[in-house]
């Protein structure tokens, strides 16, 4: 194997860019991006503390980029980064920050903290500190084709499952279709009802969509291990598939980095603009309820709170979407503290989840979701992330509540007029 | 050196250097930190209101939702501070007689005892601001020598400038030397410490802010 | 030689009424901040010392302190306090000239305990030739004088400070009466400053009453200037400092602000700076004083006053030009740009160098 400490530093090289220098020029300590993060609100440990995660870049970017850090380290003043030092931040920059953001809403002088962290990944990924269960699941997904291990014949399974369910063919690789549907390996085994509710709202709005059987996946290890070059093959089949389709537009699934990845990312890690479009299933969802295309009927009467995805809202821009479509199907949503942009973030995002040696301090940090859901009174959590979800149920079942989280799409799904006038 | 020597070389040689060192060190650090540049995003943006650099340059001055709740000190304390600091540096009638015989501008200054004030809520301010880094876990953990050295020198000028206005301490002459002396200590550090935030800051909120608009997140 | 007389004896001499005398006691305890009841004390005080003889030694100088005591209003009390005085040598007052002249100081000085006054800088470049008097250079007729003095009273900037002779470049390597005692070129004596260019006239003859009156030095400030005199700053005392509290000031010597009489600091004042009694005392018999007059204070009472930038300059802003700031700019462009290549040219050839990472490199 071939991590090391060299290939780390040169990547790093390579990452800092003017932002990142503008930004550790900028920190005045002000520790005020701790408040903002709940890896250091629900344990009250200093070292959990945003900008501190980056303290190993900090110091490559003024040995390398700054001529008074050059100095400072050949004087012996700034002591260089070594192989110990990254295993020692390894548990503050994977298992402690699940990019959620929220740092990087609140710093007064406007740190961008998570793209820094994003980048630290990097280094830290080739020098061999990523999580032993990163590495797996980004194995899996790059020889697999899956983080979870699933192969195309799970997918057939599904699709005939579905079919025989709700009545409806699935499509698979039907060239020029309007849409082209991914799921998450999340979906595909923990949540099957995704992909009957796709069926059921695309057959309702009368539009084209089909499975790709050479990119059905669309959640992406490499993003949250923090490698560009392994996050660009698992981008590369889904760009390959959606032009061999010719299709319009690819539809992400309930799974917010996915979005980000094929969103965000996934153009600049091809290294050119996409010739179709991404968009997440709820944002086509309110495309089609503002064209007429979604029609629903009867509302839940329990009381529900939607939870935000922290790549869907802070780092995707899908925020007032999800509010239209829960208001369309639920009479009691009520919102949590600081929703939207300035949600809390579940504590499974951004690699965590796939991480067990993050799984204590995970549930721990959950103590922040539940007593924002416990404020609400909500009897019912909806979200739009299956990862999310997957957490959620976790959390709430470590502390002994009894609410049900459930998928905005087959809630969506459930309320679809029967009749099609 | 007697004081007037003393005041004679802070005036003179001691503010040719301190500009000199200033002016150098602030261009010199700002080509080296914007010369790195950064990648064009390749991604389709999204439009959204209220969504810029610009916009984030302005909108970080306001305490974000529950913020001010968490660290009162941080904000409270740093308003006054920040704000009280202008107010001293830029309406005191002798300052803008130096900006005016520097670069030409001038504008009305405020009456000394409004200035005053504000030079004692600064300080109040600064010794506040400085007792919650000593405090606060956080705060402590995160300072390094250079947050208390970088508090020291901002916090000396209006100290001795304070002093020197209300003939305290020491005879006004030598404390006008000694509060020149350490604003000419400022300038030589600021671009070396964590003081050039007075410039990157604006920077910093404007790539934040951009690159969250091209996602269509008013940040 | 003969007994000299009190100064008591030397007024009723000249006809000078003990009501005249007790006035000048009057106005010197005021001029001295003490109480109105001093007064009498200061009289009988007096009244009863003997004539103590003087020796003015006058050296790199323009005669202006010895105009300021002179041509002030006559008859003031302040040109009775040489009557009070045996003023044995003062080569601008004297009639004697020559050899008579110069003898009239040597008799002096052989009765020690007299009081030195100094106006004039000392120049002690090149063995001191600048300056002579009689053949006999400055600094060697000082250290002769002071050997036996009792006191020193430099009066005048130049005394005290070196003045304006001692201005850059200083040609003569001119310097104050202290200075050279702090060098150890003449006896250390006790001195008192009296600065000012020139000094306020009634601010020698205080200084000098207050001497004879208690026979010791007042209190002097750091700069050895008598407290009574010099503890204010101008600023402190100015009737335009109101001006100053609410940021009203005169921007021309000829606005509408001048015209209000507003506060003179942005056109130069060094009020703030300088320690004189100008603003209470005043002068040509408390007439006003140069800030009343329209112009700022040129701060001559302190020390260096003349090199310490321009006097239509406001103390906050720089005395001299600032010669380095473009260069510096420049040399900050160049390091920074210097900075920039190398740092892309690292940049570019780690890119250059970047191996595609695999599954292989996240893992030793």
């Amino acid at each position: 194997m071939s991590a090391s400490l060299e290939k780390g530093v040169a990547v790093l090289k390579e990452m800092i860019d003017a932002p990142i220098a503008s930004y550790f020029n900028s920190c005045v300590h002000c520790g005020l991006c701790a408040e903002a993060c709940l890896f250091y609100t629900e344990t009250g440990d200093p070292k959990y503390t945003p900008i501190h995660k980056l303290e190993p870049l900090r110091r490559i970017y003024e040995q390398e980029y700054t001529l008074l850090g050059k100095l400072a380290k050949m004087v012996g003043l700034s002591k260089p980064v070594t192989d110990n030092e990254l295993e020692e931040w390894k548990e503050l920059v994977y298992n402690s920050c699940t990019l959620c953001a929220r740092c990087s809403l609140v710093c007064p002088v406007g740190n961008d903290i998570v793209y820094m962290v994003r980048k630290f990944r990097e280094g830290m990924a080739v020098s061999g500190h990523a999580p032993e269960g990163l590495i797996g699941a980004t194995t899996r997904a790059i020889e697999i084709g899956s983080p979870m291990g699933v192969k195309l014949p799970a997918v057939q399974a599904q699709m005939k499952h579905v079919h025989k369910d709700v009545g409806i063919e699935i499509p698979m690789d039907q060239e020029g279709a309007e849409y082209m549907v991914l799921l998450s390996s999340m979906e595909i085994m923990n949540f099957p009802e995704y992909l009957g509710a796709i069926a059921k709202i695309m057959k309702q709005a009368g539009k084209t969509w089909t499975l790709c059987s050479t990119a059905f996946e669309a959640t992406n290890s490499g993003i949250q291990i923090g490698s560009s070059d392994l996050a660009k093959v698992i981008v590369n089949r889904i760009v390959e598939g959606a032009e061999r389709l010719k299709v319009k537009t690819v539809i992400s699934p309930e799974c917010g980095h996915a979005y980000t990845a094929l969103r965000w990312d996934g153009a600049n890690l091809v290294g050119r603009p996409f010739s179709f479009k991404v968009l997440h299933i709820l944002e086509v969802l309110d495309e089609f309820r503002a064209q007429g295309l979604l029609k629903t009927e009867g509302f839940e009467m329990d009381r529900m709170t939607f939870h935000d995805p922290c790549q869907l809202v802070r780092r995707g821009g899908v925020v007032q979407q999800p509010r239209n479509l829960m208001n369309m199907v639920a009479k009691d949503f009520v919102e949590m503290e600081d929703a939207g942009k300035y949600n809390w973030c579940c504590g499974g995002g951004g690699g965590v989840s796939a991480n067990e040696d993050a799984e204590e301090l995970r549930l721990q940090v959950f103590k922040i979701k539940k007593g924002q859901l416990e404020k609400t009174g909500a009897k019912t959590m909806v979200t739009a992330c299956a990862n999310c979800r997957i957490i959620l149920e976790e959390g709430l079942e470590h502390y002994q509540m009894d609410i049900p989280v459930v998928g905005l799409t087959e809630m969506i799904a459930e309320h679809l007029a029967e009749s099609k006038s | 050196m007697n004081e007037m020597e003393l005041l004679n070389w802070v005036r003179g040689p001691g503010l040719n250097i301190a500009v000199a060192v200033f002016l150098l060190g602030t261009i010199w650090r700002l080509f080296e930190i914007y010369s790195l540049g950064r990648k064009q995003d390749l991604s389709a943006p999204r439009n959204a209101a209220g969504a810029s650099g610009w916009h984030t340059v302005v909108r970080r001055s306001m305490p974000p939702p529950g913020m001010l709740k968490r660290s009162p000190v941080s904000y409270i304390g740093g308003y006054a501070f920040h704000i009280g600091l202008a107010i001293v540096v830029f309406l005191f009638a002798p300052h803008i007689v130096l900006i005016e015989n520097l670069i030409g501008l001038s504008w009305p200054a405020l009456p000394s005892q409004v200035v005053d004030l504000a030079a004692v809520v600064t300080m109040a301010a600064m010794v506040l601001v400085l007792v919650d880094r000593i405090n606060k876990p956080v705060k402590r953990f995160l300072s390094t020598f250079e947050d208390y050295f970088t508090w020291a020198v901002t916090f000396l000028p209006v100290l001795t400038g304070y002093l020197a206005v209300q003939h305290l301490l020491l005879p006004y002459t030598t404390m006008l030397a000694l509060h020149i002396l350490s604003v000419e200590i400022l300038l030589v550090v600021l671009p070396f410490t964590k003081l050039f935030h007075v410039f990157t800051l604006f920077a910093s909120r404007w790539y934040n802010g951009n690159a969250n608009a091209h996602k269509g997140v008013p940040v | 030689m003969n007994r000299r007389p009190t100064i008591a004896e030397q007024l009723a001499r000249q006809g000078i009424s003990r009501r005249a005398f007790l006035k000048f006691c009057a106005a010197t305890a005021s001029l001295m901040a003490l109480p109105p009841g001093m007064a009498p004390a200061i009289a009988e005080a007096l009244g009863k010392i003997r004539r103590p003889s003087v020796i003015w030694l006058s050296f790199q100088e323009c005669t202006g302190c010895t105009e300021s005591l002179t041509r002030s209003h006559s008859p003031t009390v302040e040109s009775l306090i040489f009557d009070m005085i045996s003023l044995d040598y003062h080569h601008t007052l004297q009639a004697a000239s020559g050899e008579a002249a110069e003898h009239a100081r040597e008799e002096a000085m052989k009765e020690p305990g007299y009081l030195v006054l100094v106006d004039g800088s000392i120049p002690i470049k090149d063995g001191g030739i600048y300056s002579t008097i009689a053949g006999i250079s400055n600094l060697q007729m000082l250290k002769d004088t002071v050997e036996n003095a009792a006191a020193v009273v430099s009066i005048g900037t130049c005394a005290a400070f070196g003045g304006i002779p001692m201005a850059n470049p200083n040609p003569t390597g001119a310097a104050g009466v202290q200075a050279l005692m702090d060098q150890g070129l003449i006896a250390r004596k006790p001195v008192i400053n009296v600065p000012g260019c020139p000094p306020i006239p009634a601010v020698i003859t205080g200084v000098l009453a207050h001497y004879l009156t208690f026979g010791a030095i007042p209190p002097l400030d750091a700069l050895g200037r008598p407290l009574n005199f010099y503890g204010d700053s101008i600023h402190d005392r100015c009737y335009r400092r109101p001006f100053y509290d609410q940021g009203k000031f005169a921007k021309t010597f000829d606005d509408e602000g001048a015209r209000k009489g507003w506060c003179l600091f942005e056109l130069g004042c060094k009020g703030p700076t300088t320690h004189n009694a100008c603003a209470t005392t005043k002068w040509n018999d408390g007439t006003s004083f140069p800030i009343e007059s329209g112009h700022g204070c040129i701060g001559c009472s302190e020390p260096n006053f003349w090199d310490a930038g321009s006097f239509y300059k406001a103390l906050s802003a720089p005395a001299d030009p600032l010669s380095f700031a473009a260069g510096a700019a420049v040399a900050g462009a160049a390091v920074g740009v210097g900075m920039s290549f190398m740092n892309r040219a690292k940049k570019s050839s780690a890119k250059a160098a970047h191996e595609t990472a695999t599954l292989k490199d996240l893992e030793k």
